[in-house]
């Protein structure tokens, strides 16, 4: 699978992520050698074979659904970039 | 006391022939003198100082362990309350975390001094610890050369005994290719032995922490503080943490069954200098008592593939936290949410965090996630049986750790794939979810060999049996790089 600068920015926009014109030719080319280098998977037989999500096969333990955390709502928001009356400031969604 | 391993350090305090503050202030020193190797991206001489007081006190008290007042530091992966956690990006050059990750809580409570946190490669992605966001660390063994990462910070500063031991983490191999070229002893233990709880995320399926440290004895003395249960983190194993040192006895190698994989000696690219190493370490074990076997583990070369698509889909999930709204960089003037969005993340991380975020969504996109996703997950099973196989027949597998010696900076930046082809014997043992360390094995061109001990799930014991009986036997474990000061 061979990528374009086209695609770069596609994939870039999904992962939401803004990158430079001046890169695109580039992230093009690796992108294009990692895919050709994971590509060799598609010739393994792997019919019948189950997908293995957990090394060790364990499901995901369950706890009691109660309350065991207290509140640190300002110690939380004493790191973000910018808050206001206990809440995340973002640029205006709704006009 | 700079070249004292963490028991002789133990032994040393618990005599009485220098107090933990002595020691610590001499340690701190050692690290500002040694600031050409760049291993730390943070000091917190303050809280070491009043930690290493707090350990003299708990001794006088009679209430001392075997890490009480030793220096050690943190890979920059682990949340420390107080102090900056990097992950050696831009993303989080000012994230101060409001809380301890469990194994920094647990060496902390075991009276271990926290020096400082550790350079690495930018959120644990890389081979060479050239990706981080403040710079290269230097190998002291050839300051022209990389130390390996991810944990390079953590490697260096313990092969240059600035530090008797560090924490580091394994997603690929981030503990045991740097241990091998820097010379020191490194353990990823059993995928859920450690809690990663506080520890920032990379690839959650593969992500383990673990001991780096000169000899295989005090792996088993940090990985007993390490280890245990801890309900905050839901892949976390609930099982008793045997007693590794006394597990140690004086070294498991009579008998042991050894595995010598086919794959892994007749690989291409690997320099005849370490394997010339390895085969030298297995003879040891050998005349030591050891049952060599050769046996197959055929999936061996697809290992590298599926790792990269598996850990840049996880990691483009776990990285997808980080959009400047809550913690971390946030871009000036957003014109709008996804201006800030993209902006935030463009600008706080790196080249190779961005190309793994972009292989990882690619990945994972409508159209391509069952030939890529989906396919590396079966392959990853059939690797796993490889080892469930060998594991019928031997008791632990043995190997080169990685293909070379230390490279020069730069010799790989500019190529993903031969940077990744770095990690190739140490990738399957993660996607397996198995322990795995590496030892001090001799040297080809001045520059160390790691020797690879593979075991069977939650088998630390024996592989740190098995490791400390090779140390008793070889001494490459106390060489160290001369540095100047």
């Amino acid at each position: 699978m061979s990528i374009d600068a086209d695609e770069v920015a596609q994939i870039a926009h999904l992962a939401r992520l803004a990158v430079n014109a001046e890169d695109s030719q580039a992230h093009a080319q690796n992108l294009s050698e990692i895919l050709a280098f994971v590509e060799r998977l598609g010739a393994v037989d792997t019919s019948g074979v189950e997908p293995l999500a957990h090394p060790l096969e364990m499901t995901q333990r369950l706890r009691p659904d109660e309350v065991s955390e207290e509140d640190q709502r300002e110690r939380f928001q004493a790191i973000a970039p910018l808050t206001e009356d206990g809440h995340y400031l973002v640029p205006r969604v709704i006009e | 006391m700079h070249d004292r391993t963490i028991a002789e350090l133990g032994a040393a305090l618990e005599r009485g022939e220098c107090s933990s503050v002595e020691l610590t202030r001499s340690t701190l020193k050692a690290i500002e003198q040694a600031t050409e190797l760049n291993a730390f991206i943070t000091l917190t001489p303050e809280t070491a100082m009043a930690e290493a007081a707090a350990a003299d006190a708990a001794r006088a008290r009679g209430e001392a362990g075997p890490l009480t007042g030793v220096p050690i530091a943190h890979k920059d992966i682990f949340c420390t309350e107080g102090t900056r956690t990097s992950c050696a990006s831009r993303m989080l050059d000012g994230f101060v975390p409001p809380y301890d990750a469990f194994v920094v809580s647990q060496l902390r409570a075991a009276g271990a001094v926290s020096v400082g946190k550790t350079n690495m490669d930018e959120f644990a992605m890389g081979s060479s610890n050239e990706t981080s966001w403040y710079g290269p660390v230097r190998n002291p063994w050839d300051i022209g050369t990389v130390p390996g990462g991810s944990s390079g910070g953590s490697a260096a500063a313990v092969a240059a005994r600035l530090v008797p031991g560090a924490t580091g983490t394994d997603t690929g191999g981030s503990i045991r290719q740097p241990a091998a070229l820097t010379g020191i002893s490194g353990l990823k233990p059993t995928y859920g032995r450690v809690s990663r709880y506080g520890m920032i995320a990379f690839a959650s399926s593969l992500d383990q922490a673990g001991p780096m440290a000169t000899t295989a004895e005090d792996l088993a003395i940090l990985l007993q503080a390490m280890a245990g249960f801890d309900r905050r983190d839901s892949t976390c194993v609930d099982r008793p943490v045997p007693d590794y040192r006394a597990a140690l006895g004086d070294g498991g190698l009579r008998g042991l069954r050894v595995g010598l994989p086919r794959e892994y000696f007749e690989a291409d690219g690997v320099d005849s200098e370490v394997t010339r190493a390895v085969e030298a370490a297995v003879d040891a074990l050998r005349e030591a008592g050891a049952e060599i076997r050769g046996i197959s583990l055929p999936n061996t070369s697809l290992a590298v593939p599926v790792y990269y698509v598996i850990a840049p889909a996880e990691a483009s999930s776990n990285l997808s936290r980080f959009d400047g709204v809550r913690y971390g960089h946030r871009c000036d003037d957003p014109a709008d949410l996804e201006d800030l969005y993209k902006r935030s993340r463009g600008e706080g991380f790196g080249e190779e965090v961005k190309r793994r975020i972009m292989v990882g969504t690619y990945a994972l996109s409508a159209g391509y996630y069952d030939a890529y996703y989906l396919k590396a997950q079966q392959v990853r099973r059939m690797i796993r049986d490889d080892f469930a196989r060998a594991f019928d027949e031997v008791d632990v597998i043995a190997g080169p750790t990685a293909p070379s010696t230390a490279f020069a900076l730069g010799a790989k930046s500019d190529d993903p794939v031969q940077m990744y082809l770095s990690d190739i014997f140490t990738i399957a043992v993660n996607l397996a979810g198995l322990p795995a360390l590496s030892v001090p094995a001799g040297f080809g061109g001045g520059r160390p060999v790691g020797l690879q001990l593979i075991g069977n799930h939650f088998d630390e014991a024996r592989l740190l049996g098995a490791a400390h009986g090779y140390q008793q036997l070889t001494d490459w474990h106390t060489r160290r790089p001369s540095l100047e000061g």
